[in-house]
């Protein structure tokens, strides 16, 4: 409760600066298998042409191992991996986070945000890729205009929930 | 009913003395797009009739390469060979990508000896000492084929993909750890260094053993030596083209086959 608040009060500080805005609500279903493991999810920003460009948040497995923490598993998240992830060196202030558990999570980026910051106002597709260990893998797009008022959603059927995205200008 | 046939096929691949291998030779890396500090890869060498299954015959790996992304040469760990299959690890210190490569190079000699007919086979070296040079319907040959796969550790690279010259080789124009199904893939084929034009490329994804026929893909390389291919799905991909010529540099030999393999890996979008 108090992080929220701080949250809210920083942002509401910081208001005057951010010009753009951009929310994403990602839902990790609830599964039920024998075996669970939270998914690796990319969350990136692709131009018209495919092209990455703007990481969002990368959430891997942390715990230090002799190969890397969770990196080995990185490349499970093919699209993001052969656009982005393989010419990128984890971990990434900002964008690279631990795997989260079922549910909501909501996140929020601004003007301030070191790449999508620096994006022209345009068209633009969101993407939402997950894998899980011994589980499958989804990858989701939402069409979205930057620096623009706007919303969209997608519905995943198993490794993802519902995705939804709001814009503010 | 074609079936039938293939032993007989396979008595007359075997006495002609310069036939093209009648199985499939292959390197199957256990993946090849890799992460991680120091990922490692093991590799199964076989020659089979399926793809990629272990039913014929290992793999000699006595002329292993492994090319690093600096272009250095590392050693393979861990080798074994069975009753069906050499296996060996690679273990991935430097991002980029390797090229695991089995190149031969040998000598072929057919001649009578004392009413019966002899076949040899070995290298340049030997060949001067172990085949009589006067003996009777003396026929020599060359051989000189390849067999290959890449694994890539982080993001792909060129170095280790340089063709050597020699011999017919792959240049690829799309990387061979950058395949995807439904997208198409661009490589040059081309012999000591220069473009392999009109040669027929064969290429056969594998799980061979689940389907009722091989579905293969025939491709022809252009005035450039390059062709294109259009991966129809996700899966390990076997490759292979032949040609022969007359550069020999085995005194005595007329002709020279060339044969080349490789093992593709085709991810999903």
């Amino acid at each position: 409760m108090r992080v929220k608040m701080t949250i809210v009060l920083s942002g509401l500080l910081a208001l005057p600066a951010y010009s753009a805005e951009l929310n994403v609500n990602v839902q990790i279903p609830q599964l039920n298998v024998a075996e669970y493991h939270r998914p690796y999810v990319a969350i990136w920003v692709e131009g018209a042409d495919q092209k990455a460009v703007a990481n969002l948040a990368v959430w891997y497995a942390q715990k230090a191992t002799n190969e890397g923490a969770g990196t080995k598993w990185l490349p499970d998240l093919r699209q993001w991996w052969r656009r982005s992830g393989r010419t990128l060196k984890v971990p990434v202030d900002g964008v690279t986070g631990p795997t989260r558990p079922v549910g909501q999570h909501a996140l929020r980026f601004t003007d301030s945000h070191p790449e999508l910051g620096k994006l022209p106002a345009g068209e633009y597709t969101l993407v939402v890729e997950a894998a899980r260990e011994v589980g499958g893998r989804e990858l989701l797009k939402i069409p979205f205009t930057w620096r623009g008022a706007g919303g969209g959603k997608a519905q995943g059927s198993s490794e993802l929930g519902t995705v939804t995205l709001n814009t503010k200008s | 009913m074609k079936r039938s046939l293939i032993p007989a096929a396979l008595v007359l691949a075997l006495s002609l003395p310069f036939a093209a291998q009648a199985h499939k030779a292959w390197l199957q890396p256990s993946q090849t797009v890799l992460a991680g500090n120091t990922p490692w890869v093991t590799v199964d060498a076989a020659v089979s009739n399926d793809l990629f299954y272990f039913n014929h015959v290992p793999l000699k790996t006595d002329n292993l390469t492994i090319t690093a992304p600096d272009g250095s040469t590392v050693a393979p760990q861990n080798s074994a060979t069975g009753k069906y299959r050499t296996t060996f690890d690679v273990e991935l210190k430097q991002p980029g990508t390797y090229r695991i490569g089995v190149v031969n190079n040998y000598a072929t000699a057919s001649w009578d000896e004392n009413g019966q007919p002899k076949r040899w086979r070995g290298t340049e070296a030997t060949f001067a000492t172990e085949v009589p040079k006067n003996a009777k319907n003396l026929q020599v040959g060359q051989s000189v084929s390849r067999v290959e796969t890449f694994v890539t550790s982080g993001s792909p690279s060129e170095t280790a993909l340089k063709p050597s010259g020699v011999g017919l080789e792959l240049v690829p124009v799309t990387h061979p750890n950058d395949l995807f199904a439904g997208e198409e893939a661009k490589f040059r084929l081309q012999v000591d260094g220069k473009p392999a034009s009109g040669l027929d490329v064969e290429i056969v994804r594998g799980n061979t053993r689940y389907r009722n026929a091989q579905d293969e893909l025939k491709v022809k390389t252009d005035a450039k030596g390059e062709f294109t291919v259009t991966w129809p799905e996700a899966g390990m991909y076997w490759l292979e083209a032949n040609t022969q010529d007359n550069k020999t540099t085995v005194p005595g030999a007329k002709q020279r086959r060339l044969g080349y393999v490789a093992t593709l890996e085709v991810l999903p979008q």
